[in-house]
């Protein structure tokens, strides 16, 4: 494996975790809202599971901007010069939703405010965010000589963007779902657990038509990525498997007790699920990291930093380790935290 | 204006906004770990009271810190997208280092602070000063960065800008970073120790019940001891940085002492202003050979001056002044520290007499004081490598981004900052108004 491979491996995983997490965090946020003043506790217990993590989960999306300048300077030369307008509506939307929501632990006053902002920017950031997808496939960045900039227009009046943002919302939704009903189920709140796994048979479904819509009606220029996607079929089908069966656990009785589905279970297939597309479609992209002016062969940084680079990735990951161990049994394991009321 | 003027506009506000919270997040934390320090070793609970609500405010202040700190790194990708290209081939290492030390400390903030009553004391203790240990370590390796920028290092580059024979080691101990990066951390617990004996001397100006006014002469002492000390530190440090400048950055120095012909035995010129017309400074004090004595320790060291230098690569004049206020605000703290800790000795220990108002006052002051002190040095050692972001490799011209969407942005952020400072405030006062230390007390002593 050459090093610009192994480099967009470990870029595509970060990539990856911090969907996954995000997705999480991002859909808690919006269930919080929704869910507010619900007699099954369910805002309570999305709210409840974000108050303490996303900070983390915000910090993993300044490690993504870090990691991508690190390994791939010139993209992020390339993305930072065409992304100014989206990201910077996205850096406005984090602040003020990561601001309510420390506020609101300070003063109850402001919770109200928090989870309607909190709600609402679940849904936006992950949308803007996305975006970047449907730009690094090409056709919506014109090069003016030195510069290059982003058609604007264009790009919001293309439908390949509504429906990838249609697929990130769903699947934001659907895996937010199945955490929480999990999260509540080792709450030992059904009612809540109930709820979410509804939430969930309805979603699971709207995510793959949402998925199979982006691909049909993808934007001219992105033809190289579906002759790509259509080689890389192997993955797809396993994805899809892997649905079928996580879908199909929501329905398994519950082990050595009355009930029904196995959370747990299921959001760890779903997890695999994406992750088999991700491969696929993470595959099916290279080299490219902007179509068709950028691979990753001349987005590459220099040797040596990227040796120092994962050198210090595993140290800092083994210092790191026991912390997030110590905070996932604080918060997604002890029964005092979990139970509390 | 120009994009490259805008851009610097932009990013300087987003950095200025973020220094003040930056600098508490990292100063309140050692205040904190002393204060839990205190607290089980003499069992004295008043600093457990005093812990438990600097936590409450450094906790909001961090909900502004992170939010702030997160659009700093992204802007710097989508303002200065040229500068991080060569950032990220030469010194990446240390962002991605301070990646782990946010994670230290968001991680060990969340158990403080959302897991207090579940943790044995010990474990508290540990956590705070992960807390402490991650917001300074952050501080030192984002401070690597901008030192990369005064002096680069590690790192050779050919005339059409391809980088080559890149040691990222090399390039994080660049030759100011040691220097910077101490002066950065002292400042920064210097600052913080001044913020709270601000707070502390105002609670003191009013009549309270005699447990009151103990817990917040407790809060004064501590918090004067540990700003006098970093104070009396960050002198020294900040003469040691000045001598960096002397090897490194002839052109800075030159800049802030408003020196022109290059000379031995030079003179220290204090206050005034560089007038651009008779390139000289005006109204300033002179004070003969200090300046050759500060930048090498001897009096017959050669300073350069200006005109050693092609003109278009002189740092603006104004820097002069901002060195001026950097130093001279520093040092009239560290006197006015003095000051009140000679006054509780004499008067206040030996004789029960309490703080006279004009000391209180100027105690209030010094929080304040001590924040601008920190934010002129960033604009004096940012304004000073101009025209250069990457000195002598890469001007800042050329590192800007050829967006022309920035005007509209700007102020979108600008309406951001301004929002989150109301509420900071309001959240703030609103929290302390209705947890008095009085209530606290109460709940602990009955």
């Amino acid at each position: 494996m050459s090093e610009e491979v192994l480099a967009i491996l470990i870029m595509w995983s970060f990539i990856f975790v911090y969907s996954i997490f995000g997705s999480i965090d991002f859909g808690a946020g919006f269930w919080a809202m929704v869910y507010n003043n619900h007699k099954t506790m369910a805002g309570k217990i999305a709210n409840r599971f974000l108050s303490p993590t996303w900070e983390i989960t915000n910090t993993f999306l300044v490690l993504l901007v870090v990691a991508f300048v690190g390994f791939f300077p010139k993209g992020a030369y390339t993305l930072g010069t065409v992304m100014l307008v989206p990201v910077s509506l996205i850096l406005f939307f984090l602040a003020i939703r990561s601001a309510f929501m420390v506020f609101s632990y300070s003063v109850q006053g402001y919770r109200k405010t928090m989870f309607f902002i909190s709600g609402i920017s679940g849904l936006l950031i992950p949308s803007l965010l996305i975006a970047v997808l449907p730009i690094s496939q090409g056709g919506f960045i014109s090069v003016d000589g030195e510069i290059q900039s982003l058609l604007l227009g264009k790009l919001f009046s293309s439908p390949t963007l509504y429906l990838y943002v249609l697929f990130g919302l769903t699947s934001e939704l659907y895996l937010s779902s199945l955490f929480l009903a999990d999260y509540s189920r080792v709450s030992n709140r059904e009612d809540a657990y109930r709820l979410y796994r509804g939430n969930a048979i309805l979603l699971g479904p709207l995510t793959l038509l949402s998925a199979l819509f982006t691909l049909l009606f993808m934007a001219p220029e992105a033809g190289w990525l579906v002759d790509n996607l259509m080689d890389q079929k192997i993955w797809f089908i396993l994805s899809l498997i892997a649905f079928c069966i996580a879908y199909a656990s929501l329905w398994w009785p519950k082990q050595n007790r009355p009930g029904i589905g196995r959370p747990r279970f299921t959001l760890l297939a779903t997890v695999l699920q994406y992750g088999l597309a991700s491969v696929g479609y993470g595959m099916a992209h290279l080299p490219y990291i902007v179509y068709p002016d950028l691979t990753i062969y001349e987005a590459f940084t220099a040797t040596e930093t990227f040796y120092s680079l994962m050198i210090m990735y595993i140290v800092g990951l083994a210092i790191l380790t026991p912390g997030f161990y110590v905070f996932w049994r604080l918060f997604l394991k002890d029964k005092r935290y979990l139970q509390q009321d | 204006m120009d994009t490259v003027v805008l851009a610097r506009a932009f990013f300087g506000t987003s950095l200025g906004f973020h220094i003040i919270f930056a600098t508490l997040g990292v100063g309140l934390p050692l205040m904190i770990v002393i204060a839990e320090i205190i607290h089980q070793v003499k069992g004295d609970n008043d600093y457990a009271i005093m812990a438990k609500r600097w936590t409450k405010a450094f906790a909001v202040l961090l909900g502004v810190a992170i939010p702030s700190g997160t659009i700093v790194g992204v802007q710097l990708s989508l303002l200065w997208p040229g500068f991080m290209e060569i950032v990220g081939k030469v010194i990446s290492l240390p962002f991605q280092i301070e990646i782990f030390a946010f994670f230290l400390e968001a991680l060990f903030m969340s158990i403080y602070v959302y897991a207090a009553d579940r943790l044995p004391k010990y474990f508290r203790l540990i956590s705070v000063f992960f807390v402490a240990f991650g917001a300074v370590a952050s501080a030192i390796l984002i401070t690597a960065v901008n030192t990369w920028m005064n002096t680069p290092d590690g790192f050779k580059i050919k005339s059409d800008g391809t980088i080559y024979d890149v040691h990222p080691w090399d390039a994080f101990f660049n030759p100011s970073f040691v220097s910077s990066a101490f002066h950065v951390a002292i400042t920064a617990y210097m600052t913080g120790a001044f913020a709270v004996a601000s707070v502390a001397a105002f609670k003191l100006m009013k009549k309270r019940s005699d447990r009151e006014r103990a817990y917040h002469l407790k809060g004064l002492f501590m918090s004067l001891a540990v700003a006098f000390t970093m104070s009396f530190i960050s002198t020294l440090s900040g003469h040691h940085s000045a001598q960096i400048l002397h090897q490194h950055s002839p052109e800075k120095l030159a800049a802030a002492e408003g020196l022109f012909e290059t000379q031995r035995y030079a003179p220290l010129a204090i206050g005034g202003f560089t007038d651009p017309k008779t390139e000289e400074v005006k109204y300033g004090i002179e004070i003969p050979w200090a300046l050759s004595w500060l930048a090498a320790g001897k009096f017959d060291t050669e300073v350069k001056g200006l005109y050693e230098f092609p003109r278009e690569t002189w740092p603006p004049f104004y820097v002069h002044t901002l060195f001026n206020l950097m130093v001279g605000i520093g040092t009239l703290l560290l006197g006015l520290a003095g000051i009140a800790l000679l006054y509780w000795w004499f008067f206040i220990k030996k004789r029960g007499k309490p703080f006279p108002k004009w000391l209180l006052w100027s105690l209030v002051l010094s929080g304040p004081l001590s924040m601008l002190c920190i934010e002129f040095g960033w604009v004096f050692s940012c304004s000073g490598r101009q025209p250069w972001t990457i000195y002598r490799v890469q001007t800042t011209a050329e590192a800007a981004t050829r967006n022309e969407n920035l005007g509209m942005l700007f102020l979108l952020f600008l309406l951001l900052y301004a929002l989150l400072s109301v509420l900071t405030i309001l959240i703030l006062t609103a929290y302390f108004k209705r947890n008095p230390v009085s209530k606290d007390m109460d709940k602990l002593y009955g």
